[in-house]
């Protein structure tokens, strides 16, 4: 299933919550759509499952023109951020809804509603909570049994809001690999709404990341990495540290930060760098100071520096020796560079 | 000595207790036992008169029609507050409550000359229909409704406002319809709090005065409601005979209340 959007644009009064967004889902494919509150993604998750308006813009599902379909005709399967399941329903019949609310002649009988139920319970593994209800479950099962409901429907697209932020950060690691591996599975084409860009970057084949209502930049996960589209992109992703430098002679310059030049490729002036915590190696001597220090396995390093008055994440090569307090230089293996001060 | 994490146990259970002592039991237990004066054969026949009968009948059913009836008004007007935006919401939302202060006496009047047969709307009704409101056991049932209807408004109100859209947008990409979302979702969820509704607003009606003796036309057998007939009692010093409707009146509504808060247990199943 395929979902294409072009120029799609939705304002709430005088705020353009999406403005202009295009995007291309191919069949199969797990998206992630990533930003930060506000940066429109779940308005463009309720757009595309029909729970939204748009002003302007046009939205094909498998070629499909979707103005003027609603909701409940798309065949749509929504996972919601709070999942939204029915309290007063035992977890079988939350599950059972979307085929039981079919009309007479496409709805199938009793016997095989329970089986489907039965074989969906098996699928998100809680055949023993059939009969209990939504309250009595705990985040982890609410969230399967959210998703058996929006696959009983046997939807062509999958779209789930924000489907781990209610769970601890444990679970959440582990749920969200047994959902991308079930999604494997099935084959079916899914959009995923986040603002952590882990969740993003793990799970998706290709992100969209917004910004202001707009999608800045639609890559694979270590495309974004590679090559950030734009400043912005550059700073949410990967935990860069944003330094302003000043670019000469076709390198970069971080005076008066205790930071090695960076050569690029970029012509004179100002500049901003994006420099990720494992691209900055800090080497004994020099005005920065460590400050804190994890040992990581392998004899690797990291570090929290401070210089002239920055804080920066660093790291530092297996057998150099440096401990709380002593003096510093951090000299950078790779970094991002755009023209221009910020 | 015990230490309490929440403070001020002595005083509000002191309080509490006393409060639901004065208010509450005394009063109660006087009624209960005062009755018992005519003996056991006497209260049985007090109570067995054809008036008195006619009377409590009149009382449960009317207030349990205006419950009934209560009901779907209720419903809308609170979906009307909680889910739609339009010029006048606050006001209407403040009109709920009016009842509630208005003395019952005045509605009384009011919907008397309404429902009058040469009132705005008495009038109309009787020519076009050939209803009669106002003097009728009808009359009644709309002067009842005027009293319970705030109390389905404000229970059902919190309970629809903290259901939200979700469960609805849920139900609609499952497929659903609109009355399907409504029939199978909403409703199931506000039923509770419906029947709770329910038995406040029937409570109340059940005791109802001021504002029933004005439109009622006090009939004997036909439209003469218990607690007017315990007014007459009184008058006619006949206290015990008086207590004895009201302890059949108190019986009555704590048996109606008990079933109702089963029934609501029964559909809170599993909820927490």
């Amino acid at each position: 299933m395929t979902v294409e959007a072009e120029r799609i644009t939705r304002r709430f009064g005088d705020a353009a919550a999406l403005d202009g967004v295009d995007l291309a889902v191919r069949e199969g494919e797990l998206v992630a759509l990533l930003g930060p509150s506000g940066s429109g993604k779940t308005t463009l998750l309720r757009v595309i499952a029909g729970l939204e308006g748009t002003d302007a813009g046009r939205l094909r599902i498998a070629g499909q023109d979707m103005a003027g379909v609603p909701a409940r005709e798309r065949g749509i399967g929504v996972v919601f951020q709070h999942y939204a399941l029915f309290r007063h329903m035992k977890v079988a019949d939350n599950i059972a809804f979307g085929l039981d609310v079919r009309p007479r002649a496409t709805r199938p009988d009793r016997a095989a509603i329970a089986d489907r139920v039965a074989a969906l319970l098996d699928l998100v593994q809680i055949p023993e909570l059939a009969q209990r209800y939504p309250d009595q479950l705990s985040g982890g099962q609410r969230q399967r049994v959210a998703l058996a409901r929006a696959l009983a429907i046997e939807p062509r697209l999958l779209l789930l809001d924000e489907p781990f932020g209610a769970l601890d950060a444990l679970v959440r690691r582990d749920v969200r690999r047994w959902v991308r591996g079930l999604q494997e599975r099935l084959g079916i084409t899914t959009i995923l709404v986040t603002h952590d860009q882990e969740e993003a970057m793990e799970m998706a084949d290709r992100v969209a990341v917004m910004e202001r209502g707009r999608i800045v930049q639609f890559d694979a996960p270590a495309a974004l990495l590679e090559h950030p589209a734009t400043p912005f992109v550059a700073g949410f992703i990967g935990d860069a540290a944003q330094l302003p430098c000043r670019i000469a002679g076709g390198v970069a310059h971080f005076d008066p930060l205790p930071i090695a030049p960076l050569p690029v490729s970029l012509a004179d002036g100002p500049g901003t760098a994006f420099l990720r915590p494992a691209e900055l190696l800090a080497e004994p001597g020099g005005s920065a100071v460590v400050r804190l220090l994890r040992p990581q396995g392998g004899g690797e390093l990291h570090l929290v520096v401070e210089a002239a008055g920055q804080v920066l994440d660093a790291r530092a090569a297996p057998g150099t020796r440096l401990a709380r307090g002593d003096a510093c230089h951090l000299v950078p293996r790779g970094g991002r560079v755009f023209p221009g001060a910020t | 000595m015990r230490v309490r994490a929440i403070p001020g146990f002595g005083l509000s259970i002191g309080v509490a207790l006393t409060w639901v002592s004065l208010i509450v039991l005394v009063p109660l237990l006087a009624l209960a036992v005062k009755p018992w004066e005519l003996g056991v054969a006497g209260v049985i026949r007090s109570l067995s008169e054809d008036r008195v009968l006619a009377s409590l009948a009149l009382s449960f059913g009317t207030a349990a029609l205006a419950g009934l009836a209560s009901l779907p008004i209720g419903l809308l007007l609170a979906y009307a507050i909680v889910r739609l935006r339009f010029l006048g919401r606050r006001i209407l939302d403040g009109m709920v409550d009016l009842p509630f202060a208005l003395p019952t006496a005045v509605a009384g009047i009011a919907l008397t000359a309404l429902f009058a047969p040469n009132g705005w709307l008495g009038a109309p009704l009787q020519a076009w229909f050939g209803w009669k409101v106002a003097f009728t056991p009808a009359g009644i049932v709309v002067a009842l409704v005027f009293v319970a209807l705030p109390f389905i408004v404000r229970t059902v109100e919190p309970v629809l406002r903290d259901l939200g859209r979700d469960a609805e947008e849920a139900a609609a990409t499952l497929g659903a319809t609109r009355p399907q979302a409504l029939a199978r979702v909403v409703l199931p969820a506000l039923a509770p709090a419906l029947v709770s509704g329910f038995g406040l607003g029937f409570a109340r009606a059940v005791g109802e005065y001021g504002s029933v003796i004005f439109i009622a036309g006090n009939m004997p057998m036909v439209s003469e409601i218990a607690p007017l007939l315990i007014v007459i009692r009184l008058e006619q010093f006949d206290y015990a005979g008086a207590a004895a409707v009201g302890l059949a009146m108190l019986l009555l509504a704590f048996a109606v209340l008990l079933g109702l808060s089963l029934v609501q247990r029964g559909l809170r199943r599993g909820r927490a």
